[in-house]
């Protein structure tokens, strides 16, 4: 890919003011840090809204809220899990299927932030190179983890999965996983644009599963005023969704991002100029449009 | 012994090169021997309890940096307990008082003021100044002082003339009211001479050990493990345990009770009553040694005069009365098996086998008892009860048949007891009510006749409650933690200490609470800081010499009383009449009149070294200029040598410096073992067999005493007893074992321990936090229902030693009226969750 | 799209997945057998009440921490990398604060998968690890000293340790009291660690795979069978006869040889005749 990545949003800005341009960042970023912050009202205030951490959490001593990738590791690994953790997985479930798979990587994640900030230093700085992956590979992640845990009998990802280690960290004291905080910073800065969320996260793999069906949708319901200034795809971390959804009127393509790995961040909402882009639901236009699925391009 | 960081690699390096090279170092121990080297070892007695275990006190660079059990030492052979472990550090806790602080306002002292550095001088001025003032307004008895079974031997002599013959007030009592007056008193009732007749070796001569009302196990633990020796080695060996809960002694009670507070008086009327009934008393024995008689009842319950119990009552006083053994045999026989079963809730089959091995003839029955008889409102009738059965059975004064009286605190014997620290006594035995005592001290102390009064003073409970209605005004607390230590903190602790009519000074090495109450705080050098001696429970003297210097300004209680004793002219204490009577003395000082009589200051200063030629130092020699400990000694000795009480005798100063502790009486340099017996005692003659020779007549009290209800039980409201009491990590009130870390770690803070049933009663889980109160105060502490004591249903039991949970805010300050000393083991409480 | 451009994209799609699938397959190797060697654990950290079996808790425990957040005594943390033990599970190190034993068990209960085994309601029955009296040389009880603190905080005190007395031949005339561990009571709470007033502790909690001992299968101790089994697993000896010179006893069951001049099994005591009475007539 070698689209030019840079001043993207600049025309947008200049539109709609930088608040305008950044209202669903910033948005997004309110709720990342809102979520670390309800769960760090307890330790450090004693607020207790929320305990535990995205693992499993109950919030209000009545919400029990499970990772369900965690869980399925844990069954994959033989353990047969209570009913509290089941039905916390379902409601987390539920809730994503409802809101986009993904949203988790875009909205919940802290992770994020460190891979965004990458991302963003490495296309102001202009870096280039590095190493290509598949943006398979993250289908191949989590089924290692699955089958590692199938085989060693434990949750053998969760020992190094970077994802649960600086949430947890957060709340609960970080210790060495500053370091995967830093590996993955550098390797996305440095190695692979988007590398570790766009390419190889398991995490994000397996909730793009719930993806599938996702009711919350960005549309690309305004495409006619589409002015190919790119800048959408510049922002997008997972740019191979937006062009069946954008470009694909005259194939009776749906405008709505149906894709399992956009993440709903809306950052296209925000740098597009014309706002061609915005939040809508699955079942736009499925009435006048192909209910083919507009399967995203392999990079 | 601190190896630098540098030396350490470099030993390392040595020691890595070495195992390269194949040659095997002893490593780490050749490190510690070469830094060991470098330690002055000397002997002193361990600081804590009154066990008188021997240490030896490893210094380095003047500080002490290690101890050691003394394998030499005869009580302990090498073995400490886990306070005793830690001696080395007791002195270092990281809020020394190193300055006198006063409170002050504006550069003045103000009673409501900010505690100020100030200056020896400064301090003095004012206490001087203080105390000029009360003896001007409400003469001697406006003056007191709260002294310790802590005090070494000089000190608690020096306070004592101070007090007693300087100021001219017997208001001088020492915390050992709080634990071993019941024992002194039931010792004088019966025998005429205060002090067990036995020694530890009982420990290995008796068959049978009969504990009442004291934690062994815990509280000494040395004993208890030459107690358990014995149960382990000798065959047929038994051991009775009788406590209001169950402890770590019952682990190996062959025979174990709980019995019901306070029903100990029934059950060894019981025990007199089970010997009378099988015709099991020896009839020799009672005919040749002992009196029978009976105490006056109904006497009361130490409380201040307009307590509605005290009005209720119908007798007063200790007077004996003579009655025959058949009137004897007829007090008892109400206290039938089935009766005192009942009573005490303990089963008929318990007390039965208690009865029958105090009254099988052919085993040696040695009893101990700590503070469950002696804090009891009936502490010198239970005592005397006791003696009682074993007079009865004549099992008494030889190896193994011995009631053992144990003290808790390190002299509460040598200093409080022998010296005679308390209101009413006098070196030796004497008493400051018989004249002729009064007398021969006054002669000993070169004072003219009538110096010291006649009334005794205030003892502990009373010191509070006059502080408190301001009739004691100018009062110096001394080598204790009395605030912490005293019942009823809110009602009468506190409101005395902080009355605006009174100032206080407390003479402390660690800002206590009882320091925090107080108006002057002086900074007290602490245990192998100053020279000492020590007497322990079986009349053990030990002496020690100064090992370190105290930290900063601290100075030793014994300078400070020295010190003090310059600032006041006899003119300013005394009348005229008395000082007409002995002119020479006019315009002397105290101190020159006290101190320096040709006595004390007749050892000049001199080097004090040890065999192995070490040097020590001795600040108060340096202080005053001549050997200050040594003359006080040698004039004290005379009570002993020369007193109207027969068998005080103590060896000479040199010896103690020489011995690990010599048991008194010592004649001709020779220590006694066993008292009262013909062999063993050098004063009972050829032929007598056996004397108690305290008495004129040479015979013992039987001394009847019924059962008798406690102060205050439990009722619909407070529901609960409460006893108090140690735990074996800590000793007294924790101001030094608190202050060392592991001990801290091991029991942080005090908790409740009450019966499972009991907290679930309460809604109440074990770690939970709950209130625990009385009709005088409440304290907040976690509940423990497993652990080291096991309540029955119905009482809770609460270590005393945490400055954070005063449980003495709830206890009761109902005393003994006749030895004075606080029943803290029994009150009416309740606890509820919080 | 031509057939070449087909079978050069699906030559570059293979290529790319085989690269995939390769990277995959080595990290997991790696990562297989990092995870065997995490699945022991370190011997100084102990798992909460009702862990169980590690390699059963590494499957169960989703490393979310509501364990820790309800421990009233803020014993439980959770593991950080480089910690030794899986990142992000729960255990603590009874040195620095051990479990505490609450009756309520807070921390199973926060438990949403069950890694804290629900079927535990008596903290008594927890099984967190053994203690081990680990050096005797230091230990002060075994040099006679009278320190027994691991004793007396010990929560389930004479059941889980006992202070076993024994004769202090040194001095002759004091009593050793040695503490020893008994694994049936223990819980592994870690108070006696915590409390050892040793700068390096003598008594340590260890994962019972290393504080436990194991009997051959081949072998009974003969008197704790008997004691199970309330009596002699073989039908009782008829009572033995012996030649002896006048005077001698030979007592079968005790004494063996005896002169005791006295002539009566009687002691002064009489629940000792009664306790006998009992024995021999069951």
């Amino acid at each position: 890919m070698s689209v030019s990545t840079s001043y993207y949003g600049q025309t947008a800005i200049a539109q709609k003011g930088w608040l305008g341009a950044h209202k669903w960042l910033l948005l997004r970023r309110a709720t990342q840090l809102g979520i670390i912050l309800l769960f760090l009202l307890g330790p450090l205030a004693g607020i207790w809204i929320v305990k535990g951490n995205l693992a499993s959490s109950l919030t209000l001593d009545v919400l029990p809220l499970t990772d369900p990738y965690l869980l399925l590791q844990s069954i994959m690994a033989g353990h047969l899990p209570e009913a509290t953790a089941v039905s916390g997985a379902l409601i987390v479930i539920v809730f994503y299927v409802l809101v986009g798979g993904r949203s988790y990587c875009a909205w919940v994640c802290p992770l994020n932030i460190v891979t965004d900030s990458a991302g963003f230093l490495r296309d102001r700085w202009k870096l280039k190179g590095g190493a290509h992956f598949s943006r398979q590979t993250r289908y191949w992640m989590l089924g290692m983890s699955l089958l590692l845990a199938l085989f060693t009998g434990s949750m053998a990802w969760e020992l190094i999965n970077p994802v649960s280690m600086v949430q947890r960290g957060l709340f609960f004291g970080m210790g060495g996983a500053w370091l995967f905080v830093a590996g993955i910073f550098i390797f996305d800065l440095f190695i692979s644009r988007h590398g570790w969320c766009g390419h190889l996260c398991p995490v994000g793999a397996f909730y793009s599963i719930p993806g599938m069906a996702s009711v919350l949708r960005v549309s690309a319901s305004a495409r006619e005023r589409c002015d190919d200034c790119m800048d959408c795809f510049a922002v997008c971390p997972e740019k191979q969704v937006i062009r069946p959804a954008l470009k694909g009127a005259d194939k009776n393509i749906s405008p709505v991002i149906l894709s399992e790995n956009c993440t709903n961040c809306g950052r296209c909402i925000d740098v597009c100029a014309q706002d061609v882009f915005r939040f809508s639901h699955r079942f736009e236009h499925s009435s006048h449009h192909s209910l083919a699925r507009n399967k995203e391009v392999r990079s | 012994m601190k190896l630098s960081r540098r030396s350490f690699i470099k030993n390392n390096a040595i020691a890595a090169t070495a195992t390269a090279a194949g040659i095997t170092l002893p490593g780490a121990a050749a490190l510690a021997k070469h830094v060991d080297n470098k330690i002055r070892w000397d002997k002193a007695p361990c600081r804590f309890c009154g066990t008188g275990c021997s240490v030896l006190v490893g210094t380095k660079d003047g500080r002490v940096v290690a101890t050691q059990g003394d394998p030499d030492a005869p009580v302990n052979r090498g073995l400490n307990c886990i306070k005793g472990y830690f001696l080395s550090k007791i002195m270092y806790g990281k809020d020394r008082l190193t300055k006198p602080l006063l409170r002050m306002s504006n550069g003045k002292y103000d009673k409501n003021g900010e505690f100020t550095e100030v200056s020896w001088d400064q301090a003095f001025d004012v206490m001087a100044e203080k105390w000029k003032e009360a003896l001007k307004k409400k003469g001697p008895t406006s003056v007191g002082m709260f002294g310790s079974g802590q005090w070494t031997l000089w000190e608690g002599y020096a306070a004592s003339k101070l007090l007693k013959a300087g100021f001219r007030s017997n208001n001088l009592d020492p915390n050992a009211r709080h634990c071993m007056a019941s024992a002194v008193g039931a010792f004088m009732r019966g025998f005429g001479s205060d002090e067990p007749m036995g020694c530890y070796d009982d420990l290995e001569h008796a068959d049978v050990f009969v504990l009442w009302g004291s934690n062994m196990a815990e509280m000494h633990p040395i004993l208890w493990s030459r107690l358990s020796d014995t149960r382990l080695t000798k065959d047929g060996c038994e051991v009775h345990v009788l406590s209001t809960f169950r402890h770590r002694c019952f682990d190996l009670a062959d025979n174990g009770m709980v019995f019901t507070p306070q029903t100990d008086l029934a059950i060894l009327n019981y025990i007199a009553n089970y010997i009378i009934q099988n015709k099991a008393y020896n009839k020799d024995f009672i005919g040749k040694h002992v009196n029978f008689t009976k105490t006056v009842t109904d006497i009361g319950y130490g409380l201040r005069p307009e307590h509605p119990l005290e009005k209720k009552k119908t007798g007063k006083g200790g007077k004996l009365s003579k009655i025959s053994f058949e009137e004897y045999a007829k007090s008892v026989s109400k206290y039938t098996l089935e009766y005192t079963s009942e009573l005490s809730g303990v089963p008929k089959e318990n007390l039965l086998r208690l009865a029958k091995v105090y009254a099988d003839p052919n085993k040696k029955v040695s009893s101990y008892w700590t503070m469950g008889f002696n804090q009891h409102t009936r502490g010198v009738w239970v005592n005397g009860l006791l003696y009682n059965v074993h007079l009865l059975m004549g099992k008494i004064s030889e190896p193994g048949n011995s009631p053992f009286s144990l003290t808790g605190q390190p002299s509460a014997c040598g200093t409080a007891r022998e010296v005679g620290t308390f209101a009413h006594r006098l070196p030796a035995d004497l008493v400051v009510k018989k004249k002729a005592h009064r007398d021969f001290a006054e002669k000993i102390w070169k004072l003219p006749e009538g110096t010291i009064p006649a009334k005794p003073g205030y003892h502990a409970v009373l010191q509070n409650r006059m502080l408190k209605d301001g009739k004691l005004n100018a009062y110096w607390v001394m080598c204790n933690n009395n605030v912490q230590a005293a019942a009823n903190f809110n009602e009468e602790t506190w409101p005395g200490y902080r009355n605006p009519e009174n100032f206080i000074v407390v003479s402390d090495p660690y800002p206590t609470v009882t320091a925090q109450a107080a108006d002057l705080i002086l900074p007290t050098a602490m245990w192998t800081e100053k020279e000492g001696a020590y007497g322990n429970a079986e009349r053990r003297t030990q002496f020690w010499r100064q090992q370190v210097k105290a930290p900063g300004e601290a100075k030793s209680d014994l300078w400070q009383l020295i010190e003090f004793s310059k600032r006041f002219k006899v003119e300013e204490v005394w009348p005229a009449e008395l000082i007409a009577k002995k002119p020479e003395l006019k315009g002397k000082t105290l101190y020159e009149v006290l101190y320096r009589n040709g006595n004390v200051d007749k050892y000049p200063a001199q080097k004090i070294t040890d065999s192995a030629g070490n040097v020590y130092d001795n600040d108060e020699m340096d202080a005053f200029g001549f050997y200050l400990q040594k003359g006080l000694f040698e004039e004290y000795r005379m009570f002993g040598t020369q007193g109207p009480k027969k068998g005080h005798n103590l060896g000479e100063f040199d010896a103690y410096h020489k011995a690990r502790g010599l048991r008194w009486p010592v004649v001709n340099g020779k220590e006694t073992l066993w008292r009262y017996r013909e062999g063993y005692d050098p004063f009972v003659k050829k032929g007598e067999d056996i004397r108690f020779y305290g008495k004129p007549d040479g015979r013992a009290n039987i001394i009847f005493a019924p059962y008798e209800p406690p102060a205050e039980s439990p009722d619909q409201e407070y529901d609960l007893w409460l006893s108090t009491g140690r735990v074996l990590e800590h000793w007294h009130s924790g101001s030094m074992t608190r202050r060392v870390p592991e001990l801290y770690r091991a029991f942080p803070d005090a908790v409740v321990f009450m019966h499972p049933d009991d907290a679930k009663a309460r809604g109440l889980r074990r770690g939970m936090s709950c209130k625990l109160s009385s009709r005088r105060g409440e304290i907040t502490l976690r509940v423990e229902t497993r652990g080291r004591n096991r309540p029955p249903k119905g009482l809770v039991f609460v270590p005393w030693f945490d400055a954070g949970r005063l449980i003495n805010k709830v206890t009761l300050d109902a005393t003994d009226p006749l030895s004075k000393e606080t029943d803290y083991k029994k009150c009416a409480v309740k606890i509820e969750k919080v | 799209m031509n057939t070449q451009s087909t079978s050069r994209s699906r030559r570059r799609f293979l290529a790319s997945t085989a690269r995939a699938a390769g990277g995959v397959s080595l990290l997991a190797m790696g990562l297989g057998t990092y995870a065997r060697s995490v699945q022991s654990l370190p011997a100084m950290a102990v798992r909460p009440p009702g862990a169980g079996v590690e390699k059963d808790f590494l499957s169960a425990c989703v490393r979310c921490g509501l364990c820790v957040r309800d421990c009233p005594y803020d014993t439980l943390k959770l593991a950080q990398p480089g910690d030794g033990l899986a990142s992000g599970t729960p255990y603590f190190t009874a040195r620095d604060i051990p479990c505490e034993m609450c009756e309520d068990i807070p921390c199973v209960l926060a438990c949403p998968t069950g890694a804290l085994d629900k079927s535990l309601t008596d903290i008594d029955d927890a099984r967190m690890g053994l203690a081990v009296l680990i050096d005797q040389e230091t230990c002060l009880n075994f040099q006679g000293l009278r320190c027994d603190v691991c004793y007396r905080v010990c929560p389930l005190i004479d059941k889980a340790i006992t202070l076993d007395l024994q004769h202090n031949r040194r001095s002759s005339k004091h009593a050793l009291f040695i503490p020893v561990v008994h694994s049936d009571a223990c819980t592994g709470c870690g108070k006696c660690e915590h409390a050892c007033v040793l700068d390096e502790a003598a008594i340590k909690v260890l994962p019972h795979h290393l504080a436990k001992g194991e009997l051959g299968k081949h072998y009974r101790l003969g008197w704790k069978e008997k004691e199970k089994a309330g009596g002699s697993l073989v039908t009782p000896d008829q009572p033995h006869e012996f030649n002896l010179p006048k005077g001698l006893e030979y007592d079968y069951d005790d004494k063996g040889l005896t002169n005791e001049q006295s002539g009566t099994p009687f002691s002064s005591n009489p629940l000792d005749s009664l306790k006998r009475h009992a024995e021999q007539n069951p």
